[in-house]
């Protein structure tokens, strides 16, 4: 519960941030620190250099863009889950990530940063196809949902960049997130999880993207699913055969919490309730 | 609520929550003594392996440490001091060999806990890795002995019933023999598995030893259940008099049995301060604690039930292996007998135990809330219910058919041998089943069932044994005497009336949690009729606090409570005498009221508890040849210990496609004797049925094949919160104890004894239509979906 020694820094803003982030070989962000805190105190993570995020003026908010809605790097669990600007999806993980006193510190932005395979809003964000607001010491860039998760707690960040917001479009279709947490329920990591964003034409799914949380190795599509719901007409039965396709591609290993089997199987309910959930939502 | 500053059965709100809420508590981690050091352990990432070297240079270099110890500095010290010494008993630091994973091989000393830490890890150890013996059915064989100075991995078997009559036992096994041969009967038997579990109290241990040389004294501070226990366990150890050792245990943050062990490094704390002439602590660490603070539970055994098409239960058999992990400590082989003590739970049938207690390179395991008997009536009362449903007799018959009859008490004695204060079983079950209209509600289970969902009921009966006990459990071996305590497990009390009306009580025990602080002043207002507010309530300090051993096995009110109750009765005899001698009046006429004594018959003649107690210590105002002071001490020794019981339900629904189990309801019936305060009983079992669902629903303590303990982290051992948790519905009947003067039993585990089975027994009912017939602890949603898939093909 004793971290080794490290330094400490809070810049005010995002610039000295990532000057700070250069001047040390092993530097780590902190936002609300409910990932980084208890691996440092584990000892898990020893970084040299800690850059508290938290002062930084200007990034706690949720701004409404017109077509989209950015989320900002300090924008708490809490507030996420009760922003009527944001999609479903999304809203939902975010109420149902880690306890109260978690979502009242953790950020959207940390935790889709922190790339938990087993942690909520990351794949709300795949599958509502968002956009990674990134500060470099070039300036600033973009990642798309798609390319921002690369391995088992790893993004497409480089060390010296912040991920700044989080843009995703506010209109078109529904949205919905399911999981089954380790207690059951919607309480703690999810064993399995699902997210789902469908569009509707003419009583047939004209647009589908399905995420999945706590199967494989890092937060994925579910392609297989999106490909037989596009066309499809969204019924019970047409969604339930979509959604055996929930693993495909994706290696689902083992945990403390579930076989193989199980994880793959529970996929597929998940998945299901999703894509029920939001096409009902769209 | 209503609330009320009466006594007996009322309900007072606890007077240390204003403390424990706003902070202003005191535990142990939060002292911080003048040049106090830290102390942090090295500890070993093998269960079982032979330490070839120490290199502990680059530690003791490091700035800030002060000193790092093996088991060569400490080992004339002694093992650690246990009461019931079968088995291997702990080293004080690990000598030679490591025998669990997580055992402390050094210990660091230094300035901060930072630096102790960063010490601890940079201390270098080789080892010689050793095969592991982890699971019970290998620990049995003995194909590997855990300890090659002992003969086997069986430590001691325990047998009844009746326990410890062979000629008894064997007629029993016999009557149930023939009871199997009979072609009118059934038989019905199931391996099942009551896992560990890992204690887990918000507060983790905390100890800081201060020696003084001046006065050639420790003070030491802990968390911990037993004060007077700690106290002599070190005087013990370091061959000083008992009352060369002040131990205070301050506000305890919950201890569950688990702080009901002198450990290793209160010692060791206590062996650096006298070193180095500084205060030294040590506070585990969360992951620390898991395998450094006692386990529970840990048994794997078959239940068998033969009885008859409608229901007669003939014969009850449990053979089961008991997990006592690496080294013996307080009470470690003593948890089964526990068991044993409740085996035949609350029936008359016959009834074969064998428990063995094995050692494996795992954790010690000892006394977890309840200790014993939660796994004995989890195997009784889930085999009874798989009888009941195999016969198609309905579980709540079932039970009240073999149950005791009430006309047996009191001190009905059990198939296992043991007599039993009070009971009335069939009167609480029956209450049971009208509180929730039993019939109604099966009806209802089998409307969802007809809807296609996965809804079950369970029930569960229990009987605990608690409330020690007995100064003759003494003869039976059961005593503090290896701590240096003669004294059994009495009870004592100490009440002041001080000259403005207000009282002073001393206990011998201390809660860890349960509100003695509160209860205790309930005890004494009720005898002294002195407001409940201007009663104040000490404990936990061996400096002052009388002779007692502690919190645990539900004992405090029955013994200590019992105790202080007799003290006030004392003082109480003693005010009337003064109150006599100042109003000229008859002894006999004196009348307690409104905080005053009065006449009978003349209410205007009265002095109140002010003027009594004044007078009390103003001597020349008493009568010829009485003595000063209002105060007295009681000591009480209870002629057996309590025998609390009750009845739970539980009503749940199974999500078919993941497994997911939700508890719509939960219903107990439970009797505890008298109730003190209404509140916090209701506060005892709403813990106590927690901590049974988080056994039944989400808590194991993982080791994997290698003896590394997988689940030592808060986020691999989900323990429930409120939120995962229905609302209780509480009730009870009230069969008074007739061994004490109170009439109380004990409630502090009786929640967590009759729950882990009743849900069990509720999601089995549930998946019974798909043909399954028992699912193994926790049921987590991927075992029970497991289940459905092995029952479905």
């Amino acid at each position: 519960m004793y971290p080794r020694p490290f330094e400490y820094v809070a810049p005010t803003s995002v610039s000295d941030a990532v000057r700070e982030l250069g001047n040390s070989d092993f530097a780590k962000i902190m936002s609300g620190g409910m990932s980084l805190i208890p691996m440092m105190k584990l000892r898990l993570l020893s970084p040299e250099l800690v850059v508290d995020i938290g002062r930084i003026a200007g990034l706690d908010q949720i701004t409404d863009d017109g077509d989209t809605v950015t989320i900002g790097a300090l924008v708490r669990h809490d507030d996420t889950a009760k922003s009527e600007l944001v999609p479903a999806a999304l809203r939902t993980a975010a109420g149902w990530t880690g306890d109260r006193q978690v979502r009242g510190r953790g950020t959207t932005c940390g935790a889709v940063a922190h790339a938990d395979i087993s942690a909520d809003q990351p794949s709300a964000v795949l599958a509502l196809g968002g956009t990674m607001i990134v500060q470099g010491p070039d300036g600033t860039r973009e990642i798309a949902a798609d390319d921002f998760f690369v391995d088992v707690l790893t993004s497409a960040l480089e060390p010296n960049e912040i991920l700044t917001g989080i843009r995703i479009s506010k209109n078109g279709g529904g949205s919905a997130y399911e999981k089954l947490g380790r207690r059951g329920g919607h309480t703690d990591y999810a064993v399995a999880g699902a997210s789902a964003h469908v569009s509707m034409s003419d009583g047939h799914i004209s647009a589908a993207r399905v995420a999945l949380t706590g199967v494989g190795t890092k937060p994925s599509l579910a392609h297989g699913v999106m490909e037989a719901l596009v066309g499809s007409d969204g019924s019970e039965a047409s969604v339930a055969e979509a959604a055996q396709r929930a693993t495909e591609g994706v290696t689902v290993l083992e945990d403390l919490y579930g076989s193989v089997d199980y994880k793959s199987h529970l996929a597929t309910v998940m998945v299901k309730r999703a894509v029920l959930g939001a096409i009902a939502n769209s | 609520m209503s609330t009320t500053t009466s006594v007996l059965g009322g309900v007072v709100r606890r007077r240390e929550d204003p403390a424990l809420i706003q902070g202003t508590g005191l535990y142990t981690d939060d002292l911080k003594l003048n040049g106090m050091l830290h102390a942090a352990f090295v500890r070993s990432p093998y269960a079982h392996a032979r330490i070839t070297s120490i290199d502990s240079s680059e530690a003791e270099a490091m700035e800030g440490v002060h000193a790092l110890y093996t088991i060569d500095d400490v080992s004339h010290l002694g093992p650690l001091v246990a009461q019931v010494a079968v088995g291997k008993a702990r080293p004080l630091l690990a000598d030679g060999t490591v025998n669990h994973a997580g055992e402390a091989v050094a210990m660091v000393i230094a300035t901060d806990r930072y630096t102790a830490q960063d010490a601890a890890d940079s201390v270098f150890v080789e080892y010689d890795v050793l095969e592991p013996v982890v699971d019970l059915k290998t620990a049995a064989t003995d194909d590997v002995l855990v300890h090659d100075d002992l003969e086997s991995n069986t430590l001691i078997s325990w047998v009844g019933g009746p326990f410890g009559d062979e000629e008894a036992i064997a007629q029993t096994r016999q009557t149930i023999q023939d009871a199997k041969d009979r072609d009118d009967t059934v038989t019905v038997s199931i391996e099942m598995k009551n896992q560990k579990l890992i204690p887990s109290a918000i507060e983790p241990r905390s100890v800081v030893a201060d020696w003084n040389g001046g006065y050639q004294r420790f003070e030491v501070h802990s968390s911990t259940q037993i004060p007077h226990a700690l106290a002599g366990a070190i005087a013990k150890t370091f061959g000083i008099a008992s009352n060369s050792v002040r131990a205070v245990a301050p506000e305890v943050g919950g201890g569950f049995g688990a702080k009901l062990n002198v450990y290793n490094d209160e010692i060791l704390v206590c062996f650096a301060s006298q070193q180095l002439g500084r205060p030294v602590k040590f506070t585990e660490q969360r992951r620390e604690a898991a395998v450094s603070t006692i386990q529970g539970r840990g048994w794997v055994g078959t239940a068998t039930v033969t009885g008859t098409k409608d229901g007669e239960i003939l014969g009850y058999e449990l053979e089961a292996l008991c997990d006592m992990g690496a080294y013996s400590q307080n009470f470690t082989v003593a948890i089964p007998f526990l068991g044993l003590f409740v085996a035949s739970g609350q029936y008359k049938f016959p009834c074969y135990v064998k428990l063995d207690c094995l050692t494996t390179h795992t954790m010690t395991t000892d006394a977890y809330r309840g200790a014993g008997r939660p796994e004995a009536a989890y195997y009784l009362e889930r085999i009874i219910d798989a009888f009941a449903r195999e016969v198609g007799v309905d579980p709540a018959e079932v039970r009240m058919k073999n149950f005791i009859p009430a006309e047996n008490f009191p001190s009905a004695v059990s198939p296992i041998g043991f007599a039993m204060d009070t009971g009335d079983y069939h009167t609480n079950l029956q209450a049971l089943l009208d509180e929730v209209g039993y019939e109604d509600l099966k009806a209802e289970r089998d409307a969802a069932r007809a809807e296609g969902r996965l809804v079950g009921l369970g029930l569960s009966s229990y009987v605990e044994v608690c409330g020690f006990g007995p100064s003759g459990l003494v003869d039976l071996g059961f005593s503090w005497s290896a701590y240096g305590l003669p004294a059994a497990f009495n009870g004592s009390g100490l009440v002041r009336v001080n000259p403005d009306a207000t009282a002073t009580v001393i206990i011998g025990t201390g809660p860890s949690g349960q509100g003695h602080q509160t209860t205790w002043a309930q005890i004494v207002g009720d005898q002294l009729g002195i407001p409940v507010d201007r009663i104040r309530v000490h404990h936990g300090d061996t400096n002052d606090s009388p002779m007692g051993i502690g919190t645990f096995g539900s004992r405090s009110a029955a013994v200590d409570g019992a105790a202080t109750h007799n003290a006030a009765v004392e003082v109480r005899a003693k005010a009337a005498k003064i109150a006599a001698h100042l109003l000229e009046a008859s002894e006999e006429d004196i009348r307690f009221e409104n905080g005053a004594a009065h006449v009978a018959g003349s209410p205007d003649k009265s002095v109140d508890w002010a003027e009594i107690a004044t007078a009390a210590y103003q001597p020349h105002r008493l009568a010829e040849g009485m003595t000063g002071g209002l105060e007295a001490h009681a000591v009480f020794s209870p002629a057996n210990a309590t025998w609390p019981f009750g009845s739970h339900l539980a009503l749940v629904e199974v999500d078919r496609d993941s497994g997911d189990v939700t508890i719509l309801r939960y219903v107990a019936m439970d009797d505890c004797g008298n109730v003190i305060n209404p509140m916090i009983v209701d506060g005892q079992v709403h813990g106590g049925i927690a901590q049974g669902v988080g056994q039944a629903m989400f808590e194991d303590a993982i080791y994997d094949q290698n003896g590394n303990l997988q689940t030592a982290a808060m986020m691999d051992y989900p323990l429930p919160t409120a939120g995962d948790l229905p609302t209780f519905e509480l009730h009870r009947t009230v069969t008074p104890s007739d061994i004490n003067p109170l009439g109380v039993k004990g409630i502090g585990e009786a929640g967590t004894i009759g729950s882990a089975q009743t849900v069990v027994n509720a999601v089995v009912d549930a998946l019974a239509p798909l043909g399954v017939k028992h699912v193994d602890m926790p049921l987590r949603p991927k075992t029970v979906w497991q289940a459905m898939q092995d029952a479905q093909g």
